[in-house]
């Protein structure tokens, strides 16, 4: 390195310890929002620079090397693309709802234990664990995560993974439903605007089909201008008497209504509605995003959550659970998720002109993953801990009007008065703030903050809230109809090992079969989560983060195994470390859930709860007949068995990739399968 | 690098963002591997890319 270099770095640690310093030495004072963003920043920049480069070189990348794209390009799915494109593509792909939510949640501890956590995850865990697999997939011709489970540990584990994958689908799906219930419910102004999009992505479909084909941009546009008439039309509808009931749901109506508009929109052609809202979720998320970024720097808020609450002792109202180990499956996005692997091995490998741009792709944007968590986090930071808590509280514990609310949050320790919470709701130009937990909300609160600081003031902050839901709204729902598609082909295939027929990918009736099975799963865990007594997303968000992290460790111990296979194992650990980690505290967590004696975190626990008041007749909210009773119950013991096969599947990873990383050991040579070093010849 | 230059770059990764590939380094692909065979229309091309990453076997995005 030249002296210039190692001044700059110097320079560039100094910043970082500085901003971490100021940090780590506030007491009880609010620091300002910007000195965090400086620190992540500064660790990135050096992780990237340092330890990126040290994995690059120990796994052996040559930019000599041909990558799939050049061993057989077809214009189509195999194409040289230059790296800052496809930074693109690989970042819009990863970047979804949850790098929102998680952090959100987690910040009932306050901004400091989630910081670090997002912070190490991803330079340790979660950057790794993205450039490891499309590291793989590159050098296997853009292989699958389960395709090349098959071909490096055996068919059992590739069957056993894609079994966990789909499981994984199903509760994201579940509960990403859920937080559109939550935001939606009882909110004319949101539910209009988004049910506004369905007849506009239609629209945009009609023109892309035969219009003007293929134009995007011009489309995008065009929809874009829809959107923000949308929201403003959406303030008319919302104070109308007779338009606003027809908006107005119950989170069941809700819950009901998205399971038949999952059901339908996934049997629809896909240019007609899919196509189109993803190109308005993917831009406004991009475009959403950055300006974030813009507006925390621009307003420099001050962080009003306390670094660290009372609730890091596992008494929190929005999820329950110590420290260790909930708040390291409750930020999963952002620090690791374990989905990237299925899209680092996806359609990016393919893509990759030169195997020098795997860490720039792999690594990079799963660092910018982690900082828009940051940002998240921040937004949730930033708003009064107070309202916060108010929002994010199940309402068996706040209560339902602005009275009970205050009370009971001023109760935890957060003073507020009623007054506030009803001046925040109608600043947002919402009837109510209260029980909104999932944190899309309490994000978009956050970001009205933020926004309505740079331009509009207060006049404005209502249209920068239902800006914040419907831009989450359109990406979880874009989510659940491209969701639902892709577990029906998981289940198609799962099924398809005993009855090879199934798999056929365009015939009809295993299709709708496939569709249906999928769905009602999904809707299953949706319908449960918005009558659970606790919330929901205190059931459904431990479940996602649990199945997420196991998912992070069954590819970074596929990322070991490879590594002894290749003769490298005195490097393991950078995989072995991470995986450990993650396999720790998924396990401490899946067993708390299972047989904590806590109710409030054991699933079982709860069961008997529940059980044995039915047994003496008595009823418990919120249930209300003997019926309700008995569902909760059962309930419970579905997640238990849930969180039950998910350890097994973890289990059984480990044992099978400890097996094949013993007998890669005793071979004398490298034993892995890879695309050859030197080009392809000319077809 | 020029405006136009930065202009078409970020075309190129808003299309790709939502799995549209550049039709021209198709069209230039098959211009120089593949003479003899049929090259599909910008429209065709579309449609192709569209089925593609949304239609068929693990249409990827993340939570």
């Amino acid at each position: 390195m030249r002296s210039a270099n190692r001044i700059g770095w110097g320079v560039v640690a100094l910043i970082g310890a500085g901003a971490l310093g100021v940090i780590a030495n506030a007491r009880g004072e609010a620091i300002n929002a910007v000195w965090v963003v400086i620190a992540a920043l500064c660790v990135y920049l050096i992780a990237y620079r340092f330890y990126a480069r040290y994995l690059a070189r120990i796994v052996g990348i040559d930019p000599a090397r041909p990558t799939p794209a050049m061993r057989h390009p077809d214009g189509l799915d195999f194409v040289a693309t230059d790296r800052r494109v496809l930074f693109g593509h690989h970042f819009a792909a990863i970047a979804g709802a949850g790098p929102l939510v998680g952090p959100v949640l987690a910040a009932q501890m306050g901004y400091l234990p989630g910081m670090l956590w997002i912070l190490a995850g991803v330079v340790l865990a979660g950057a790794v664990q993205d450039f490891m697999v499309l590291f793989l997939s590159m050098r296997r011709d853009g292989r699958s995560l389960g395709e090349m489970i098959r071909l490096e540990m055996g068919a059992v584990p590739g069957t056993i993974a894609l079994f966990g994958a789909f499981m994984i689908m199903i509760i994201i799906l579940a509960v990403l439903a859920l937080i559109v219930v939550r935001a939606l419910a009882g909110s004319p102004w949101g539910l209009f605007t988004v049910a506004a999009t369905i007849p506009l992505a239609v629209l945009m479909g009609v023109y892309t089909r035969w219009i003007r084909p293929g134009r995007v941009g011009e489309v995008s546009l065009l929809g874009f201008v829809g959107l923000i008439l949308a929201i403003v039309y959406g303030r008319d509808v919302a104070a109308s008497a007779t338009l606003a009931p027809w908006f107005t749901y119950s989170p069941v109506a809700l819950c009901w209504i998205l399971i038949g508009y999952g059901a339908i929109a996934s049997l629809l052609p896909v240019w007609l509605l899919l196509a189109p809202r993803d190109y308005l979720s993917t831009f406004l998320k991009i475009g959403a995003i950055a300006t974030l970024a813009i507006g925390i720097v621009v307003v420099a808020p001050p962080l009003r959550m306390p670094a660290l609450t009372a609730f890091v002792d596992g008494s929190g109202p929005v999820w329950s659970g110590s420290l260790f180990p909930f708040l390291f499956i409750t930020i999963a996005c952002g620090a690791v998720s374990g989905f990237h692997a299925l899209i680092a091995s996806g359609t990016t490998p393919k893509l990759i002109a030169s195997e020098g741009d795997a860490r720039f792709i792999g690594y990079g944007a799963m660092l910018m993953e982690s900082f828009v968590a940051i940002m998240a986090l921040v937004g949730a930071s930033i708003i009064d801990p107070g309202v916060y808590f108010a929002m994010n509280s199940p309402a068996a514990v706040v209560g339902t009007d602005a009275a009970s609310a205050a009370v009971a949050v001023t109760a935890m320790g957060f003073p507020i008065t009623p007054e506030t919470i009803a001046t925040t709701a109608r600043d947002v130009g919402e009837t109510t703030i209260i029980s909104r937990a999932g944190g899309a909300p309490t994000l978009a609160v956050g970001m009205a903050h933020i926004f309505s600081a740079v331009v509009g003031g207060r006049a404005m902050m209502a249209f920068w809230y239902h800006f914040a839901i419907l831009f989450e709204a359109l990406f979880i729902l874009t989510a659940v109809d491209a969701g639902t598609r892709a577990g029906r082909f998981m289940l198609q295939d799962l099924i398809g090992l005993a009855v090879p027929s199934f798999r056929n990918a365009t015939s009809f009736l295993p299709g709708l079969i496939g569709t249906g099975l999928c769905v009602a799963a999904w809707g299953f865990f949706l319908y449960q989560g918005v009558t659970d007594p606790l919330g929901g997303v205190n059931t459904l968000w431990p479940l996602f983060g649990i199945s997420n992290q196991m998912l992070a460790a069954v590819a970074l111990v596929l990322a070991t195994v490879v590594l002894f296979r290749m003769k490298r194992q005195r490097y393991a650990w950078v995989t072995i470390l991470p995986a450990i980690w993650l396999v720790l505290c998924t396990v401490t967590a899946s067993l708390l859930k299972l047989f904590a004696s806590d109710p409030r975190v054991g699933f079982l626990a709860h069961a008997n709860r529940f059980a044995d008041a039915a047994a003496r007749g008595q009823m418990l909210a919120p249930a209300k007949t003997l019926a309700e009773m008995r569902r909760i119950v059962l309930n419970d013991r579905i997640d238990a068995i849930l969180c039950a096969l998910f350890l097994a599947v973890v289990a059984s990873i480990i044992g099978y990739g400890i097996r094949t990383c013993l007998i890669a050991r005793r071979s004398d040579a490298p034993s892995v399968i890879e695309i050859p070093a030197w080009p392809a010849p000319a077809e | 690098m020029s405006l136009k230059a930065l202009w078409r770059g970020l075309a190129d990764t808003g299309r790709l963002m939502v799995g549209v590939p550049s039709y021209q380094a198709y069209c230039a692909h098959m211009a120089e591997a593949h003479p003899d065979r049929p090259v599909l229309s910008a429209t065709a091309f579309f449609r192709d890319r569209q089925q593609a990453r949304y239609g068929g076997r693990g249409g990827g995005r993340c939570c």
